[in-house]
């Protein structure tokens, strides 16, 4: 099978999976809507200003349900001990990564999909006619978070207390991402051109690269024995 | 044999202290005061900030050797997975302590040095901000080793760790500058520019010495891993011959 | 005490263990192990639990790596050389299924072949399930199999690609007397010829009738290697009592 092939499948055999069980979809989508309704009462926004304050709610919003994303992708692998079956396999175990790490893409793109518009309405935005500018963003940054997720999870879900472990590492080494998304959603959804936050966009993009490389390097040694 | 040294012989070569240790040692026993000489005589009392702007002589040298605990680490990490040669994940190991050492100092003297001078304890100064992100990132990293099952996986999960630290330490640095908006004036905390050469000096008195410090502290650090692993090692070997161990334990209890 | 295995001469070896070691932590898991296994040999893999037989397979099927010592399969060290080819001829059949409890049985064949790059079809998926006598159940999730059922699924996963070498670890632990009997008649009929296979198991009465070698494990090292002929359950026992102990782990009163 072909490197491309392997990551397809991969993700393919997540998504089938998910699209059988609905175990993780529900939970996933009511979290992230929770953390918003959190959110819609923690502060008055019809005083404040959602431009200055959405964009960072809908963040983490997204990234907590990430975190559930990444600890059920490979909680799935680890029951049962599933993952030596790939393990076995002939295939580059980098490519196990990155299909790992494009289903992870897409739920938390699905999440994000949904949330957008949702939180327009629930905090009474009108919606951004910049979509395409909006689609980069939110790809690019939930990449990024996802690829150096995708790593620290494979480590740490092999641990007791992944549930701690995972957010106490991916947190902090996610700062960068975080303070990119939260930065360049602002700007979109305030209609602004593409200039005035340009650079935040090379900054993501750069820590795409630098963490998804690292990562093909690195992730062979995280489910070594 | 109450208060008995353990004589020279019966520790390994390897284990020995060298000689190269002891000169680091002593160098770094008389540059200490020498520096601190330096600092609280020598150099003269900053105009505006008074005599709490000398803390700028061990917030700022902290800071570089919090850096260079980062970056050994992660070039030790680095040869560890190429290698697989236990010496380089103690180095790593011990790096990356000193580094979550450092900055500790650097973000308790960082508040120490605000508050008299700008009245606020937590600034959001960008340098501060990141480093405390880099502070969690490696301690997150003692506790991923804590939580490892072994000591191969602990090695193994801590380079990944340290390499990912240190290629994120300057894009953090980075975007952390860029949020918070580039170097507001008021909030100048390194001293940089326009500094009196005989404070200069005295600064750089200090890196060496901070630096000499760091080394000490490495060695001692590896040191005291590798005794640790000789111990489990000797504790493997008694598990596995329970009652012959017995009778070897003749060492000095029986004379 | 070590008694030669007799392999067929001039064979390349399958697999070639030399002065292997694992250690985990404290005690060594596996401890200077010396093994060959040629072609066409149909090797048990005894002792009792912990003496490090789950450790030598996955050691074997590259899921862990040496302390020292080496391990080469199909003349390779799978650490440095071409491990996709290596892993193309392995398979590993384990007591865990490897099974994706949500897809069906088919699905998880499809999965798995296209994974070995076999290009598997769902046709061909059905096949290898009829082999195993679950045709009729093929479009069923796994989660609604029995135990029984799941590791014969299991079994039509590990044969799917023809592995050269099959590692088997406790195969026979919750199979169904239809089940024990598929994977004798599946192990007997594909490991005739040049195939070989290593099987860690305590169901002697199963896979006794199978073997051509066995091996026995304690404590990491290996206590006995010898040829199977001549040997039932009960004189395998006794053997395996009087050398228990032999491997210098702790000393009896």
């Amino acid at each position: 099978m072909s490197y491309l092939g392997t990551v397809l499948l991969v993700a393919g055999k997540d998504l089938r999976t998910e699209i059988r069980s609905r175990e993780q979809v529900v939970s996933l989508f009511v979290f992230a809507l929770l953390i918003l309704v959190v959110f819609n009462f923690a502060f008055d926004f019809t005083i404040v200003d959602f431009g200055s304050l959405g964009p960072g709610v809908l963040w983490v919003a997204f990234i907590f349900s990430g975190v559930l994303a990444l600890n059920h992708s490979f909680r799935i692998e680890r029951e049962q001990d599933r993952i030596e079956g790939i393990l076995v396999a002939p295939i580059d175990r980098s490519a196990f990564y990155l299909g790992k790490v494009a289903a992870t893409m897409m739920f938390m793109s699905a999440v994000e999909a949904v949330l957008v518009p949702l939180a327009a309405i629930l905090f009474n935005q009108p919606l951004t006619t910049r979509l395409g500018a909006l689609l980069l963003v939110l790809l690019l940054n939930t990449l990024g978070f996802a690829a150096v997720g995708t790593l620290f999870a494979a480590v740490t879900t092999q641990t007791r207390r992944s549930e701690v472990l995972l957010p106490l590492l991916l947190f902090p080494a996610a700062v960068p991402i975080a303070l990119a998304a939260v930065r360049t959603t602002s700007h979109v959804l305030a209609g602004r051109p593409f200039q005035v936050y340009a650079n935040w966009v090379w900054l993501s993009g750069g820590y795409d690269l630098v963490f998804l490389a690292a990562a093909v390097l690195l992730f062979d040694f995280a489910l070594q024995e | 044999m109450r208060g008995a040294r353990i004589p020279d012989e019966r520790i390994p070569d390897d284990m020995m202290r060298p000689m190269w240790s002891r000169v680091l040692q002593i160098t770094t026993l008389l540059a200490v005061p020498a520096s601190l000489y330096m600092v609280f005589v020598v150099a003269p009392i900053e105009e505006k900030m008074g005599v709490i702007q000398k803390i700028f002589y061990f917030h700022v040298p902290s800071a570089f050797m919090a850096f260079l605990g980062v970056g050994l680490c992660a070039v030790m990490s680095v040869l560890y997975l190429v290698t697989r040669q236990r010496r380089w994940d103690l180095v790593a190991h011990a790096a990356a302590e000193l580094g979550v050492v450092f900055c500790t100092i650097v973000l308790i003297t960082g508040p120490i040095w605000a508050r008299p001078v700008w009245g606020v304890w937590w600034t959001g100064e960008v340098r501060l901000t990141s480093t405390l992100v880099l502070w969690l990132i490696y301690v997150g990293y003692l506790l991923l080793r804590q939580n490892a099952e072994n000591r191969e996986q602990a090695a193994r999960w801590a380079a990944i760790t340290g390499i990912v630290g240190a290629l994120d330490m300057p894009i953090i640095y980075k975007s952390v500058e860029w949020w918070r908006g580039l170097h507001p004036v008021v909030l100048k905390m390194s001293g940089g520019g326009g500094l009196d050469p005989v404070m200069g000096r005295a600064f750089a008195a200090c890196v060496v010495t901070f630096t000499l410090l760091f080394l000490c502290l490495l060695v001692e650090r590896v040191r005291l891993g590798r005794l640790e692993d000789e111990v489990e090692s000797l504790e493997q070997q008694a598990a596995r011959r329970p009652l012959t161990a017995a009778t070897d334990a003749g060492g000095g209890s029986s004379r | 005490m070590t008694f030669a295995a007799s392999a067929t001469p001039g064979a390349t070896p399958l697999l070639t263990a030399r002065r292997l070691q694992k250690r985990f932590g404290a005690s060594p898991a596996l401890d200077d192990v010396d093994l060959d296994l040629a072609p066409g040999e149909r090797v048990l893999l005894l002792g009792p639990n912990g003496a490090g037989k789950s450790t030598l397979l996955r050691t074997a099927a590259g899921l862990i790596r040496p302390s020292a010592g080496s391990l080469l399969l199909f003349g390779e060290d799978p650490w440095r050389g071409d491990r996709i080819a290596i892993r193309r001829r392995l398979g590993l059949l384990s007591h865990q299924t490897f099974l994706y409890d949500h897809l069906t049985a088919a699905e998880n064949l499809v999965f798995y072949g296209r994974l070995y790059g076999l290009g598997t079809t769902t046709a061909g998926a059905r096949r290898s399930l009829d082999e195993v006598g679950l045709a009729d159940r093929a479009d069923d999730p796994v989660r609604t199999f029995s135990r029984g059922m799941q590791q014969r699924a299991a079994i039509a996963r590990a044969l799917l690609h023809a592995p050269d070498l099959l590692l088997l670890d406790e195969p026979f632990s919750g199979l169904d007397a239809a089940g024990r009997d598929t994977l004798r008649r599946l192990l007997r009929d594909r490991f005739a010829g040049a195939r070989a296979f290593l099987m860690a198991t305590h169901d002697l009465e199963s896979a006794l009738p199978l073997a051509s070698r066995v091996i026995v494990l304690d404590a990491g090292r290996v206590t006995i290697d010898r040829p199977s002929a001549g040997l039932d359950a009960a004189r395998l026992e006794a053997l395996i009592g009087r050398h228990a102990g032999a491997a210098g782990a702790g000393v009896a009163p």
